[in-house]
């Protein structure tokens, strides 16, 4: 693996502004996105984990500029997607793509499989009819979907098949980077293993890297080379994948790997006790995000916000405790 | 074929698959839809008086005969009887089907397209854009839809394309909230995000996506819409702005056959049952079509 980041974020911030309930309100503003800054590498798998709500959609929506963030960079090449617009955007949309958690809601219900596979390469001027035809039909093979399904309704495939409808479409531009929002958390588990495998293989073969989003610890073992885990809009800690599992840092993510059921009944595992509610996204955020739940906590915790820190082997952790 | 390795089964399994989307077309679908022929049928007999009057109609339909006022139906030379004039009711609805069929698909056409594009632009661009188009609109609700027809007919004077104006004009509004609501719904979904991140202009999202889905409501209200129109057009008859007499519409015949429902009840009826008809030769073809559009619906 390449150590040349093709993806940096630095101090990205993305906030909504909600809408007025009454009359003179004064204007709320909710922070999904916290001075989130990482960098990934060529053809590495990044997992962003972390409990709903934490901001892991909205950052992969970022990504692909589905959503402007409010501050901060993005720099893709070297070059802000943020400022980019016009031909420039469309460049980069070749570049970045996507796919989306619910397989039922991401595909046009009134156009055929087809037709969605094709619309990238239409969008983007690639070949004639016929190119694309055949393009359509090597892509779908690809993805382990029988071409001739080529004029079927999304209503006629199963979930698994629908996700891999969205895994061609996605790959249909020969993009450099995609970004997985939660790609098989609707589906079954049997079919969340075919689908695991079919990016992982895609993966290898097209040199792709993937963000990976996901709030399942076994799923983003499976898939990741790294690790970020977020919660309430900030990253907590960053590490290699296996390191994660053998040596989690932060108080956070320890609590996290405890919540993993346990693969036998029989197996001893200890519970850390989960104390104290997720503070508010919305107004001014003051302190650590988890000093309210943290059983380390200090003064310290409460007022100041603790930066992403190394603690050697390119194990970051933003905590007061290293 | 380019499946050489491909066994017999995979050759049958192609073509049954073929066979399969051939009776999905959206022909055969419709034809399996049987009230959905019985509109179809109804509206291409309505246009067939339509286009064939001259030849279809046995008698002028101006032609006065004052010896023969109120005929009943049945009557020799007169299978619809005859009006207060003695003009023969069957000619004079066979020409009245060219105004009121004429006005129905005109104003509903005139309303949906401009009703349509004003939704989507409203509901797509949300903010600022939203709220103007939306105020205007239900200022035009608002409106009495006779007042506003009165206005317009002032202003442009009578006859009948300036009647479907009218009318057409009336109904803007509704189809523009119906349109306006589903693009909120449509525009929202993942599928739509994924069209703007594959980079999709923002006129392809909106025609090849968002319209498409918002295609049902709308072919309903167009149904309604044309329905609708039908009694308008007999309402501005009425009021003296929209056909004048003796010109023929369904509506003024109905009018016409109102004042004598005692005496001649048949002029009203008569008149009554085409409008009603055509209503509903309208109404089922539009829910098969409606139907035939929904890949999810199979039969």
């Amino acid at each position: 693996m390449s150590k040349k980041p093709i993806l940096k974020v630095e101090k990205l911030n993305k906030t909504f502004k909600l809408r007025k309930s009454k009359l003179m309100e004064e204007q709320k503003i909710l922070h999904a996105l916290s001075d989130v800054s990482l960098e990934i590498f060529e053809g590495e798998t990044m997992g962003i984990i972390g409990e709903s709500g934490c901001g892991k959609s909205t950052f992969g929506r970022c990504l692909v500029r589905l959503h402007d963030a409010t501050s901060g960079k993005i720099l893709f090449d070297g070059a802000e997607i943020n400022e980019k617009k016009g031909a420039e955007l469309k460049a980069l949309r070749r570049d970045i793509q996507m796919i989306f958690q619910d397989p039922y809601s991401s595909l046009n219900p009134r156009k055929t499989a087809g037709n969605i596979i094709e619309e990238p390469l239409i969008v983007h001027g690639i070949g004639d009819t016929k190119a694309r035809k055949e393009k359509v039909k090597s892509l779908m093979k690809e993805v382990g979907l029988n071409d001739q399904h080529i004029h079927r309704y999304p209503h006629e495939f199963s979930g698994g098949q629908r996700q891999r409808i969205n895994v061609a479409r996605a790959l249909a531009l020969n993009p450099k980077i995609i970004v997985c929002d939660e790609p098989v958390s609707a589906l079954d588990v049997s079919v969340q293993a075919q689908v695991l495998n079919l990016l992982n293989s895609i993966q290898r073969q097209y040199n792709l890297t993937m963000v990976f989003i996901s709030h399942d610890l076994s799923v983003i073992k499976h898939v990741s080379d790294r690790i970020a885990i977020m919660y309430l809009g900030r990253i907590v800690e960053i590490c290699r994948a296996e390191e994660i599992y053998k040596n989690p840092k932060h108080p956070y993510t320890q609590l996290l790997l405890s919540a993993i059921p346990p693969e036998t009944p029989f197996e001893k595992t200890k519970k850390i006790e989960l104390k104290g509610e997720i503070p508010s996204p919305v107004g001014e955020q003051v302190g650590c995000p988890f000093a309210s739940r943290c059983k380390h906590v200090m003064d310290k915790c409460r007022v100041e916000i603790p930066e992403l820190i190394e603690t050697g082997d390119n194990h970051r952790v933003a905590c007061f405790l290293y | 074929m380019e499946h050489k390795k491909d066994s017999l089964g995979g050759q049958a399994h192609a073509v049954m698959l073929e066979k399969e989307r051939k009776s999905n077309s959206a022909w055969n679908k419709i034809k399996r839809n049987k009230t959905a022929m019985l509109g179809l049928f109804i509206v291409v007999f309505m246009m067939i008086l339509v286009i064939f009057a001259g030849i279809l109609a046995p008698y002028d339909p101006n032609e006065l005969s004052l010896g023969s006022t109120y005929l009943k139906p049945g009557s020799p030379g007169h299978i619809f009887g005859t009006d207060e004039f003695g003009r023969d009711l069957l000619s004079r609805i066979i020409y009245g089907s060219r105004i009121s069929i004429l006005v129905a698909v005109g104003a509903t056409f005139v309303g949906a397209t401009i009703g349509v594009l004003l939704g989507l632009v409203s509901g797509y661009a949300g903010g600022i854009v939203d709220s103007v188009i939306m105020r205007i609109m239900d200022g035009m609700m608002a409106f009495p839809f006779i007042l506003l027809s009165i206005i317009l007919m002032t202003i442009l004077g009578t006859g009948v394309f300036n009647v479907i104006l009218a009318v057409g004009i009336a109904n803007i509004p509704n189809f523009a909230r119906v349109v306006r609501g589903q693009v909120h719904i449509v525009k929202n979904e993942d599928y739509c995000k994924a069209v703007i991140g594959i980079g999709a202009s923002h006129p392809r999202l909106l025609f090849k996506h968002i319209l498409p889905n918002t295609l049902s409501p709308i072919i309903v209200y167009a149904t309604l819409s044309t329905a609708g129109s039908i009694i308008s057009e007999a309402a501005l008859s009425f009021l003296g702005l929209g056909i004048t007499p003796p010109t023929a519409s369904w509506g003024n015949i109905l009018r016409a056959g109102k004042e004598t429902l005692n005496t001649a009840p048949h002029i009203a009826t008569i008149s009554g049952i085409f409008i009603l008809l055509t209503v509903l030769g309208f109404n089922l073809l539009g829910d098969g079509i409606r139907d035939v559009l929904d890949p999810k619906m199979k039969k």
